[in-house]
């Protein structure tokens, strides 16, 4: 048996048989105890809430509704089925005209208009998981590296590695200062990589953050920009998450608006990876972009994205989804404003109980501190805690482990793939947790220099008060709200 | 250092190749019926346009499925969130229970071993990272689909070596055939990991016989090695012989509880059966769970659409309509088929007897110059620029006799068909005079000699688009 067993693993190659695919890191253990335990409002109620998923629930009435208005945007309804055929043919790799211009028109919007795509670049891929490793496959060769700031998303070691043989320097960043990603640290992760001989091809950016749910200012951007040019190495900026921003100041800036602006880069350098699955609520319909300055990465992505073309129907129904600006304008508001609130209801619900987060402004998580409740400051003890969240506390939360935080006792939470009831519940839980261990694991009060973007509070106002409320006034002079 | 990988800058794509190429001058001049009548007719793509208004009228009395509907409510949400790469159940289930029914139900599949990949294209590709280490080989007999060269190879550094089937015997795989190819491997240094087929067979249009299929199952099980089956076009089998599938020959031979069982994977896709190959739908089926689990997670680069998975579950699922589909499409098959044929017939040209696919496999080595590719290339040239016919060459398929030409039949009108046919009458006429006065030597353009060799014919177009030589 034993025989046969090895046996048959040598008839598959190592990516088969090897574990390079990165599921058996605990950010998908999380997953596994939720689909055995779902929480269930009617038939669940004690189940796992899905806290670690990063999905975006807040506006699809709205896409619902436009739907229902317009049947045209399906190919297989009685006002759309003339255009049927041509459609279900359609298996074009440069995408159908309309839906790269609709795409190309949705991403300037998103980014208020200050800056235009022009469609010709945009290229198709299976999600923006396809458009990661398409991208790598394009810039690197097997041994090759890219440098990537810590926390990052744990699916980049399996998008970015698994099948190219490309690997990722991690470039260090941490609690200290907020993780902000410094000229320092890049220039450190570069020298590291040379001195062990890798070969580093370029940097990888998520803008805004996942998991920290920040963005980038634009000094640091420009700074990024200068360093890749000056070592002549890629840029590849996956703005995923461009449509989460929720604040108007500081506003977001794109890569793609410093390119603009500075006529020394070589755009040669330069790619974008986009996706539909966070912004409009998508992951299901695989509708990832890549979008390049660079003519021969266009050309050459294009071709392989014959591996991860987006279905024509669904081409369609993007194209002219998108191509409503009046529903787009409406939706990409209103998006902003149900994830402010969400966002605000949760931290203010956090803050309740003296656990803070990283102040952010984007995203559909919160990057929550709880490394003041470790037994101590390690990644064992992030683990334990993160098994009592999860076993006990019933929220499968991400663990900053799994996300390569270099820092034990961040925690991922996601808020926004959750109606608000099942987020009361989720709090309500994390209240109960915190108040029954409150006494071992109240905070310092002191004011650490590194807490100054925590927001901290030990509010006196009673868990009743709080339940019963369905509306969390951070106005309140109950709070002492601390930025 | 090199700003782009390798991959980027060299042309393992096989997009320079002639298949490639006689579609971009199509795509520059491109028949239309009435706005460009002299235009170049694509007979170069094996599209199934026969049976789109059963597919229409199926959708005009079932609106739910495309509006995002069940049973009138709308799942939309549950739709636009679902990404698990395991597939929606009832779309899979729908799904095996098509391919079944395809095969007579003389065998069924288990939707647990089923894998959805965007279109046949990703499917190969990801069983050649899960079977083979850059450097390795897959025989694969000749000739074959060109697309192989840039799924198989490209991104995975796995090479192709040949089968070679001639002519002499219907291009059918012999025993020594394998032996050869397999020795030819080996005297690379290449280690052979499986043998990829196509059943039925692109470009030849034929079922492989019993006969055939026990062969690879012998040489598969000597040699310890995998089975790739493409039955990608496994629902157009029009007349006898009938489709038999690999499984089926496994069954017979009680291969269940074998070794053999798990080295045997079959590769689907609903691109040519439905004529969808918008939608990339396609499907790795393996025995193997340890294929089925890597195959799973590396689908996650090419999920199909769940939208498109709803759609096509609703649709898989009305028995009524799918058996209707799949015989009234084999009819309609049968007809256009027997039109190219009588019609090639008609200019005097044969082609290999088949009875399945979109196309044929067309002998025009009496119209060469000589009996080499130069002259094929030559042939080919006129019919897509003087005859305006964009057919595929042989070369371009790896075929080692020159002179073979594959012609598709199924995505056009018959009236275009007819026109196709009466230009290349035309063409034939007049050249069959011109080849009887002439002797038999012809300028070679490109005085450097091209090897027979080569895997891939290329013709090297300055194409401003690939911007690499």
């Amino acid at each position: 048996m034993a025989f046969a067993l090895s046996n048959q693993v040598q008839l598959l190659s190592k990516i088969a048989a090897g574990n390079g695919h990165g599921e058996d890191s605990p950010y998908f253990d999380g997953w596994k105890a939720f689909e055995s335990d779902p929480y269930h409002p009617t038939k669940n109620p004690n189940g796992v809430i899905q806290m670690g998923l990063a999905e975006n629930l807040l506006c699809h009435e709205l896409v619902e509704d436009w739907l229902m208005n317009n049947p045209k945007a399906s190919i297989c309804s009685a006002e759309g089925l003339n255009e049927f055929k041509g459609i279900a043919i359609f298996q074009d790799y440069h995408g159908l005209p309309e839906f790269r211009n609709a795409v190309a028109k949705f991403m300037g919007k998103v980014r208020g208009n200050r800056i235009t795509f022009d469609p010709d670049r945009i290229v198709m891929s299976g999600g923006a998981t396809g458009a990661h490793e398409t991208v790598a496959f394009c810039l690197a060769d097997p041994g090759d590296a890219f440098l990537v700031p810590t926390p990052y998303y744990p699916g980049f070691d399996r998008d970015l590695r698994w099948r190219t043989g490309v690997q990722l320097v991690p470039v260090v960043c941490d609690s200290s200062n907020d993780f902000k990603v410094t000229m320092e640290a890049l220039e450190a992760a570069y020298e590291k990589a040379q001195e062990s001989n890798i070969r580093i091809k370029g940097v990888l950016i998520t803008n805004p953050s996942n998991p920290l749910g920040t963005f980038l200012d634009r000094e640091t951007l420009k700074d990024i920009v200068s360093f890749i040019n000056e070592k002549n190495i890629h840029l590849v900026c996956d703005e995923i998450y461009a449509a989460t921003v929720f604040t108007k100041e500081p506003s977001f800036v794109s890569i793609a608006e410093i390119i603009d602006q500075d006529i020394a880069c070589n755009r040669n350098l330069i790619h974008i990876v986009y996706s539909l699955s966070k912004d409009m609520g998508f992951p299901g319909f695989r509708v990832g972009i890549i979008y390049s300055y660079n003519d021969q990465v266009v050309s050459c992505a294009r071709k392989m994205s014959s591996f991860g073309l987006v279905s024509s129907q669904t081409q369609h129904l993007i194209a002219t989804m998108l191509s409503d600006d009046q529903f787009v304008e409406k939706f990409i508001a209103e998006s902003a404003k149900r994830i402010a609130e969400r966002h605000k209801a949760f931290t203010w619900g956090l803050s309740q109980v003296g656990i803070g987060c990283l102040k952010s402004n984007a995203g559909l998580f919160l990057w929550m501190d709880l490394h003041h409740l470790l037994k101590e400051q390690t990644y064992e003890a992030e683990m334990a805690l993160w098994r009592v969240i999860i076993n006990e506390v019933k929220l499968n939360v991400s663990p900053g482990s799994s996300f390569h935080c270099p820092n034990p006792g961040w925690f991922r939470v996601c808020f926004a793939n959750m109606d608000d009831r099942t987020m009361e519940i989720a709090l309500s839980r994390i209240t109960s947790f915190m108040l029954k261990n409150v006494e071992a694991k109240v905070p310092n009060k002191k004011k650490l220099c590194w807490q100054r973007s925590l927001r901290l509070s030990m509010s006196s106002r009673r868990m009743d008060d709080f339940m019963a409320s369905p509306c969390m006034s951070p106005q309140s002079p109950l709070v002492q709200a601390r930025t | 250092m090199g700003l782009l990988s390798g991959k980027a800058t060299c042309n393992t794509h096989g997009q320079d190749s002639s298949y490639f190429l006689g579609w971009q001058e199509y795509e520059k001049n491109p028949y239309d019926e009435v706005q460009n009548p002299t235009g170049i007719i694509q007979m170069g793509l094996a599209e199934n346009q026969l049976s789109f208004d059963l597919l229409e009228s199926w959708l005009d009395r079932n609106p739910d499925a495309a509006g995002f509907k069940r049973d009138g409510q709308s799942i939309f949400r549950e739709l636009a969130l679902f990404q698990d790469y395991h597939g929606l159940p009832a779309f899979k289930k729908a799904l095996v229970e098509f391919m079944s029914e395809i095969r007579g139900n003389k065998v069924t599949f288990d939707t647990s071993k089923i894998v959805l990949t965007a279109g046949a294209t990703s499917a190969n590709e990801t069983l050649m990272f899960c079977l083979a280490e850059p450097g390795e080989a897959f025989l694969l007999p000749t000739p074959y689909y060109p697309g192989f060269d840039r799924d198989l190879k490209w991104r995975t550094g796995v090479e192709i070596v040949p089968i070679q089937c001639t002519s002499l015997n219907g291009f059918q795989i012999t025993e020594m055939a394998l032996e050869e190819a397999y020795q030819l491997a080996q005297k690379r240094h290449l280690k052979v990991k499986g043998v990829l087929v196509t059943n039925p067979s692109n470009p030849l249009g034929t079922t492989m016989s019993r006969n055939e299929l026990n062969l690879l199952v012998n040489f598969i099980t000597e040699k310890n090695i995998h089975l790739i089956s493409d039955e990608i076009y496994s629902g157009t089998v029009f007349s006898s012989p009938g489709f038999v599938s690999i499984m089926e020959i496994l069954k017979d031979r009680n291969c269940e509880n074998t070794e053999v069982w798990n080295r045997v994977h079959i590769v689907y896709s609903l691109s040519k059966d439905l004529g969808l190959p918008g939608f990339r739908v396609g499907a790795i089926y393996s025995n193997d769970d340890t294929v089925v689990a890597a195959a799973t997670k590396m689908s996650s680069f090419g999920l199909v659409s769940s939208q498109t998975q709803y759609l096509l579950s609703a649709l898989l699922s009305d028995k009524k309509f799918a058996q209707n589909y799949i015989s009234e499409n084999k009819k309609r098959l049968k007809q256009r088929h027997r039109k190219l044929v009588s019609g090639l017939e008609k200019a005097g040209i044969s082609c290999l007897k088949s009875n399945a696919g979109l196309f044929c496999w067309v002998d025009m080595r009496h119209l060469l110059s000589s009996n080499t590719f130069e002259a094929e290339m030559e042939l080919w040239k006129k019919i897509v620029y003087d005859v305006k016919l964009n057919i595929s060459p042989g070369s371009s398929c790896h075929c080692t006799e020159p002179g073979w030409f594959r012609v598709c039949f199924a995505n056009m009108s018959e009236d275009t068909l007819k026109l196709s046919m009466q230009r290349l009458k035309a063409f034939v006429d007049s050249i069959t005079t011109t080849l009887h006065n002439q002797s038999n030597h012809q300028s070679i353009k490109n005085s450097r000699r091209r090897s027979f060799t080569k895997w891939v014919f290329r013709l090297s177009f300055d194409d401003p688009m690939t911007g690499e030589r």
